[in-house]
């Protein structure tokens, strides 16, 4: 049977547009995971973990749409490149609502027991985290490496504050041993934080190539 | 995707884009132009086509590329309004050169067309013709010629137990290939390829190109095609035409993936008009 297929220009407008969804719930899950921790929110991180299947299938609709783009138009140049770089920002993107969805699950636990004294930089790295992923979109949808490789830079303040809770946790675990399962969890939640900001990289780090053809990844900046 | 977000190319980038690096360098063009009675076809174009690579011509019809495919065995001396500026050297030596033997240059530098165009005669006579007008006489020697060329364009399997039937009684892709080995069984050292797969299905197609990058250990081919993907498939240059200008000269693999000049990505991503 035949099908009218959308054009070129609207399937590429179409893979922009579940971009931004998909990086928009991500961005959105970081927050909520964080809320969830700061505010003892268990019905908040329930939300994060029951949310994730909406950002899964909007991976999974990517994927197939990025196929199908491949497949009927055999794209060149930057259409090539703006491909390629969906096809490897979104995994990406996903991953970082997997660790939103770690932060959550670390906060259910955490809900069961006494609270922690002080919550160390944990809200303040999480929102660096989600300014990295918010402005990593904003270049993309801006075609902007110079914005791009700023979001990469971010990630230093990052790896501080991780290093800098680190510390501190440590010295509450030393302080006081029966903290130490929550500091632990703590601690998990803080590097899950952290490796937000190493993926909000990988997708900078696509999206100069996007713009400039010019691979910057693995010390190529 | 913002279609302003490329700028505009600036005159700088003119000469990066016809920049590949070649080593060994077998046809050169110098600043040809070509005029058909009083239109300019060709415009100050200028180019080296590497030895034993496979460089495509890319561009929309009329911008000149079969044109500049021609001329490299002068087979627009042909037409008797056509005038010519500049130069072709090959192996060092201008084509154009008044002493020049055309015979010669076209023994040396064959052509496939885009309609294979075999002789109404047997398989055999197909390929034997050529050595033949060039006084190879001896059928032993012929034999061999003849199995050679068609082993090399990769149809012997196929028609070996009938070479005395009629070519015309070949598929398509079959014909071509007989072409091909036609082309080569006067030893030739480019060859010419006006758009070769045009007529073809997929599966004769992917015959063709496979045996196009096995030649390409013995000869340089040009190769003209409307195809970019088949262009970014078998390449190893790509230049791109449009109103009878070279725009853009590279690696394939850079035309195709990142081009210097607007008017190249634009025709490549099918934004052009």
């Amino acid at each position: 049977m035949e099908q009218n297929q959308p054009p070129f220009g609207d399937q590429l407008e179409q893979l922009s547009g579940l971009l931004l969804r998909i990086g928009g719930r991500c961005e959105q899950a970081i927050g909520l995971a964080v809320t969830a921790l700061v505010d003892r929110d268990s019905g908040v991180a329930d939300q994060v973990i029951r949310g994730d299947a909406e950002i899964d299938s909007l991976e999974l609709e990517i994927d197939s749409l990025c196929m199908e783009i491949l497949a009927r138009h055999q794209p060149m140049a930057r259409d090539l490149r703006l491909i390629t770089t969906v096809i490897k920002i979104t995994p990406d993107l996903e991953r970082i609502a997997d660790y939103a969805v770690n932060i959550s699950q670390r906060a259910l636990e955490l809900n069961e027991e006494g609270p922690l004294k002080a919550l160390i930089d944990i809200p303040l790295m999480a929102r660096h985290a989600q300014k990295m992923v918010r402005d990593a979109l904003d270049a993309f949808v801006r075609e902007d490496a110079d914005a791009a490789r700023a979001v990469i830079l971010m990630d230093d303040e990052l790896d501080r504050r991780l290093e800098q809770t680190f510390r501190l946790l440590l010295s509450h675990m030393i302080e006081d041993p029966t903290t130490i399962s929550r500091c632990l969890r703590m601690m998990f939640a803080a590097k899950s934080i952290e490796r937000i900001g190493d993926q909000a990289t990988n997708v900078c780090e696509q999206i100069v190539y996007m713009c400039e053809a010019r691979v910057i990844k693995h010390g190529r900046f | 995707m913002s279609d302003e977000v490329r700028p505009a190319t600036r005159p700088e980038d003119a000469t990066r884009a016809i920049s590949p690096k070649i080593t060994d360098p077998n046809l050169v063009v110098r600043s040809l132009s070509l005029w058909y009675g009083g239109s300019q076809a060709l415009h100050d174009v200028s180019l080296v086509i590497p030895r034993n690579q496979i460089t495509a011509f890319i561009g929309p019809s009329g911008c000149g590329k079969s044109t500049l495919l021609r001329c490299f065995n002068r087979l627009n001396d042909l037409i008797s309004t056509v005038r010519i500026e500049g130069d072709i050297l090959f192996e060092g030596h201008s084509i154009y050169d008044p002493a020049e033997d055309i015979n010669a240059l076209r023994k040396r530098i064959g052509m496939v067309f885009q309609k294979s165009n075999p002789f109404p005669k047997s398989i055999y006579e197909n390929i034997a013709y050529g050595p033949k007008i060039q006084g190879v006489k001896k059928k032993q020697t012929l034999d061999a010629i003849v199995e050679k060329s068609l082993r090399g364009a990769a149809l012997w399997d196929e028609v070996k137990d009938r070479l005395g039937e009629s070519a015309l009684s070949l598929s398509g892709g079959q014909q071509q290939r007989l072409c091909i080995a036609r082309a080569i069984a006067v030893e030739p050292e480019v060859i010419l390829l006006d758009e070769p797969c045009s007529a073809l299905d997929p599966i004769a197609t992917t015959k063709i190109e496979q045996l196009m990058t096995d030649l390409k250990e013995q000869y340089t081919l040009v190769i003209v095609t409307h195809n970019m993907q088949q262009a970014s498939r078998i390449s190893d240059h790509t230049a791109f035409l449009y109103m009878g200008q070279l725009i853009e000269y590279q690696e394939t693999e850079k035309l195709f993936i990142n081009p210097i000049m607007k008017q190249t990505e634009d025709y490549i991503t099918g934004r052009f008009g």
